[in-house]
């Protein structure tokens, strides 16, 4: 157990996929935010960008998106998101193109959940909004966004969730996240293999369970009481 | 949709429509801008030279890489569906069960196989298999991406079963008890099965997650549609353009797939409002086209 935490990095492994969770959840919620107003706004171009942009990215197997970053993004078209110059170049970039391939494919789910989040609110909710002369910025931004988040809460907690277990998914490009480091351990030392995996699984267990718990929290509390 | 957004503004007046029409040239020129730029990085990189793209059109990349690779992809996700369900069917049946060992032992297996993920299991079944050398070296790849999509799929599958019953009447529990059945009779019987036709659009989605699934097998390198795309992309030397079609093909597969779920809970929606409405009997008439906001058994969203 402790061999394997320290000759595998197994901490360092987990705060990997922990960062990369974080920064994942961010920049994919604003990503996401920004397509779901698209996507209820006047505007039938910005309608359809959303729209092509979901079906998109919600069709892609998350695998190809971050193997595509790495070996097509990177390798093909040179896109650099760390300076060459630093000492840490090729892990930085590695980290930093494995969370823009996170970002942009939960981007896709967001929107969604969002979306339905919007879709709880009565229609009378919009209505009222107009009647009282507000325009559609305003009744988007103090009426119908702040009762979508609410109403959203579940369905973006199971994004959350499933974002946490996909950040696995980047060992394919050599993350040294805990999938990573359960692959070397699987290579190199078949007899601690089951170890590992416990270890694994029970991180895992640690870290959406909580989660889950305050999804369901955070909705009760939250929640529109209609 | 159409619903909402229509109630979010106001029919638009003339300015409005100028408006409109001023927003609608931006995000048109905004796209063609990163359309461009797109363009302008490709054509720098000589990547849109015809020598990285005809490979597209030769028929020994089909026969050798692509339609193999949609085979492997689609055996893969058919056995672990198939698989999925009966044990899905089995951990809900032990879920609802009388004997409170089997309930809390189901709900630990479902909890745990939801929460692991399934590139994890994959992992640890494939190299388990490596160095056990039980089977051929070679179906090991499958077995592990199997394995690793059934047990995930079938915890998921098995609460849908469960929301399917809990969403029930109650009156059918009562009058299945009431000409003396007994309970497990009338979950096997009654219950189950209604939600099992209630999870049909459900189980068509799970198809699409599972589809995608399968490219984990990239890791584990089984031959499925990404790990021909890295094969064609080396031999070719066309990595981009590769993996470009692999992706064209995944979509397409895939909205194939959603636009089946969404024909079939159409049909059901229908179906059930002439039947007088079973299934949703219990529930307040949906005020929004997109009703399901609960994670599971939400329709064909959220499905990650």
């Amino acid at each position: 157990m402790l061999e394997l935490i320290e000759e595998y990095e197994f901490l360092a492994a987990f705060w990997m996929t922990v960062k990369l969770t974080v920064y994942s959840a961010f920049f994919s919620l604003i990503l996401g935010t920004v397509l779901a107003i698209m996507r209820v706004s006047p505007v039938k171009i910005f309608q359809f960008i959303g729209t092509a942009y979901v079906t998109l990215f919600r069709n892609t197997p998350l695998t190809l998106i971050v193997v595509a970053c790495s070996l097509a993004l990177w390798g093909q078209l040179g896109v650099e998101l760390a300076s060459r110059d630093s000492d840490t170049f090729i892990v930085d970039n590695s980290v930093r193109l494995a969370i823009l391939g996170l970002s942009v494919y939960h981007a896709a789910f967001v929107c969604e959940a969002l979306r339905s989040g919007v879709n709880t609110i009565p229609l009378g909710q919009a209505e009222a909004a107009r009647s009282i002369g507000l325009s559609f910025t305003q009744s988007l931004t103090q009426v119908i966004l702040p009762q979508a988040v609410r109403g959203a809460i579940t369905p973006l907690g199971n994004v959350l969730i499933a974002l946490t277990k996909n950040t696995t998914v980047v060992a394919a490009i050599g993350v040294a996240e805990i999938a990573y480091r359960m692959k070397a351990v699987a290579e190199f030392r078949p007899d601690i293999l089951l170890l590992g995996f416990g270890v694994v699984a029970i991180a895992f267990v640690i870290l959406t369970l909580p989660m889950g718990m305050l999804t369901s929290f955070l909705s009760n509390r939250l929640a529109v009481k209609r | 949709m159409s619903d909402t957004t229509r109630v979010l503004f106001d029919a638009p007046g003339p300015k409005a429509r100028v408006r409109y029409r001023i927003l609608a040239v931006i995000g048109v020129l905004l796209l063609v801008g990163l359309l461009y730029v797109v363009y302008g990085r490709l054509d720098e990189k000589e990547q849109l030279t015809a020598a990285r793209w005809d490979w597209v059109l030769t028929g020994s990349a089909w026969n050798n890489y692509l339609i193999p690779g949609i085979i492997d992809t689609l055996r893969a996700a058919a056995i672990a569906i198939v698989c999925a369900s009966v044990l899905a069917l089995a951990l809900a049946m032990a879920r609802m069960s009388d004997l409170a060992p089997l309930r809390w032992l189901a709900g630990i297996i479902v909890e745990f196989f939801r929460a692991v993920p399934v590139l994890i299991m994959m992992l640890f079944i494939f190299y388990f298999l490596s160095h056990r050398g039980w089977f051929p070296s070679d179906l090991n790849p499958l077995i592990g991406v199997v394995v690793g999509l059934t047990l995930y799929n079938s915890a998921v599958l098995c609460e849908v079963i469960r929301n399917g019953v809990t969403s029930l009447p109650a009156g059918q529990r009562e009058a299945g008890l009431s000409i003396g059945l007994t309970p497990s009779q009338v979950r096997r019987s009654i219950l189950i099965p209604q939600s099992l036709t209630a999870m049909l659009p459900t189980l068509v989605s799970q198809v699409i997650v599972i589809t995608k699934d399968t490219a984990l097998g990239y890791i584990i390198l089984y031959p499925e549609l990404l790990t021909r795309a890295r094969n064609i992309g080396s031999a070719e030397s066309a990595t981009l353009p590769a993996y470009v079609v692999v992706a064209v093909l995944f979509i397409l597969i895939n909205y194939a797939l959603s636009k089946l779920a969404e024909w079939i809970e159409n049909r059901q929606r229908k179906r059930n409002r002439s039947a007088g409405g079973v299934a949703d009997a219990n529930e307040p008439p949906p005020i929004a086209p997109i009703p399901a906001v609960g994670g599971l058994g939400g329709g064909t969203q959220g499905r990650v």
